[in-house]
């Protein structure tokens, strides 16, 4: 499944110029960033930097204007169904289609079966790790109406895992999930990385990013600053933007600032 | 008893008609799940409408009706399914448009000849009694087809009803399926076109799976009553028909109609039920 030019088989996600616009909006205006397999890389940056905007563009979701995504050396949109599981920041589903916990978190396993091949003893043992590890096991039968915020958000993360994929894309899972749930995906996330598995995630919560994230990178519109998630963060670049982005807007230069690993 | 559940099926037309109305009640109440799901009972509305242009070209050239309706239906479906990708216009009113006009041109063309003499009513509304032993062969082999292409969807057709964004994340090619799912929705409205008739094609690709819808919260049960109900209402609807002298695709939908004001009750009843219980 590796692509004919040269990869390094650790690379996971390689993004080089990236340029997306929504018309004349620019989103990302030149992002380069690498992921590596085993390796969790946590986006951070104000509202509109561009944040789900990357994790669209790594999903296939957005064609970019300039600039390449490469997943395990191909583009996103030609890879093997099932690669990539996206869990995006809101779910726009209609929460009245007749769906229970378990039947939303089988369709993880939809897009490698294929058509005619029949849901496995295989298939359901994915699905009941899944509904343990999001602790949805109560909650298997009930309606997704039936369901809180947090339940909702774990059921969505549970599809992805159901899927069993090489690339996990996690849209701010944290945001309006409590401590609890907060902390139980971190452990879930953490123990599927040291498996090997890359992890992209956006999150506004930079006091546990050390904990989260292997590496951290700061984004608007594009990378400001890259690395170890501590020096990083201890480079003040994030407070920075912050201010700026407060006082100015987002009409600024690009930072000198840089954080090396 | 026998006599009156098996002789009206002595004549052979009744019995085709029979046939017809079990292979056009399953298969719109089977692709219904999906109309009402993804909210395209408009967009089933408007295919309907526009191929009447069709039929009519079809039956001033002297060609097949099927063939003339088939085209514009698919081409519509097409039409409808890019206007949606692109974005630029609201979609019911593209098929607003499209639809109404499709549909007076069909009108326009047959008034002007001189002498028509086929009957615009049976189009409208249809007439299963008149199912051709040919047409019958014709409906038989479309549904056979329509069913094998919804059963090999199965699978993307649900996670892209419910979850387009992901599913596409995940690699599944939601603009094929959604294709896909439109031809087959205007080989569906062709294969009716004769029995049930342009305005009530609507009605079954619509109203035995919001019956459904009522009844159950299972995607795949739904599917089932769905069909259940499409099918059932159709034969018990060609037996009434058939005894009270009445238009048969009327008689099918206006027991389609009651069954969703039954489910609707007996839903309600339900939700109170789960909520208190």
């Amino acid at each position: 499944m590796h692509s004919e030019h040269s990869v390094n088989p650790g690379e996971a996600v390689r993004i080089h110029g990236l340029h997306v616009c929504y018309g004349p909006v620019v989103a990302l205006d030149g992002v380069n960033l690498a992921l590596s397999r085993g390796q969790a890389l946590g986006i951070v940056g104000p509202n509109g930097s561009g944040k789900s905007t990357l994790l669209k563009s790594v999903a296939g979701l957005l064609q970019p204007k300039r600039g390449s995504v490469e997943v395990f050396g191909r583009r996103p949109t030609d890879l093997r169904p099932g690669t990539i599981a996206y869990v995006p920041q809101v779910e726009a589903v209609d929460w009245s289609f007749p769906a229970t916990v378990e039947d939303v978190v089988a369709m993880g396993r939809f897009p490698r079966l294929g058509a005619i091949a029949p849901f496995s003893k295989r298939d359901r043992a994915a699905v009941d790790r899944a509904l343990a590890a999001l602790r949805l096991g109560d909650l298997r039968r009930r309606h997704i109406s039936q369901l809180s915020g947090g339940q909702q958000q774990r059921t969505f993360v549970a599809r992805a895992i159901a899927q069993e994929p090489e690339l996990l894309l996690l849209d701010e899972p944290t945001t309006g999930v409590d401590a609890a749930t907060e902390e139980s995906l971190r452990v879930l996330v953490r123990s599927l990385v040291e498996q090997g598995l890359p992890v992209l995630m956006t999150t506004h919560d930079l006091d546990r990013a050390a904990e989260w994230f292997d590496r951290l990178a700061v984004v608007d519109r594009r990378v400001l600053a890259e690395g170890d998630p501590q020096v990083v963060l201890g480079s003040g670049v994030y407070a920075t933007i912050r201010e700026h982005t407060h006082t100015h807007g987002h009409r600024r230069d690009p930072l000198e600032h840089r954080a090396e690993p | 008893m026998t006599d009156l559940l098996f002789g009206p099926f002595a004549l052979e037309f009744m019995q085709r008609a029979l046939f017809a109305a079990i292979a056009v009640g399953a298969l719109c109440s089977a692709i219904g799940t999906y109309v009402v799901l993804r909210k395209l009972s408009f967009i089933g509305d408007g295919i309907a409408h526009a191929s009447f242009a069709g039929v009519v070209v079809a039956y001033l050239r002297g060609l097949d009706y099927y063939v003339g309706a088939g085209i514009v239906a698919v081409l519509t479906a097409l039409g409808i399914g890019f206007v949606t990708r692109r974005g630029r216009v609201a979609l019911d009113t593209a098929i607003g448009v499209m639809f109404t006009g499709a549909f007076a041109l069909g009108v326009f063309l047959m008034s002007r000849q001189a002498h028509y003499n086929v009957d615009l009513e049976s189009f409208l509304f249809g007439n299963i009694l008149a199912v051709s032993r040919q047409d019958l062969i014709l409906i038989l082999i479309l549904a056979f087809v329509v069913a094998v292409a919804l059963a090999l969807l199965y699978r993307p057709l649900l996670y892209t009803s419910f979850d387009p964004v992901v599913a596409q994340a995940s690699g599944l090619n939601v603009a094929f399926v959604d294709y896909s799912l439109l031809v087959l929705l205007a080989l569906t409205i062709i294969i009716s076109l004769e029995s049930v008739g342009i305005v009530l094609v609507a009605a079954l690709l619509v109203t035995p799976a919001a019956t459904a819808y009522q009844l159950t919260r299972r995607f795949r049960l739904m599917m089932l009553l769905s069909v259940c109900i499409g099918t059932g209402c159709a034969i018990v609807g060609l037996y009434l028909s058939y005894y009270l002298n009445a238009g048969s695709g009327a008689t099918i939908v206006l027991l389609a109609t009651a069954a969703f004001f039954v489910a609707m009750a007996l839903g309600r009843r339900t939700r109170t039920a789960l909520r208190h219980g």
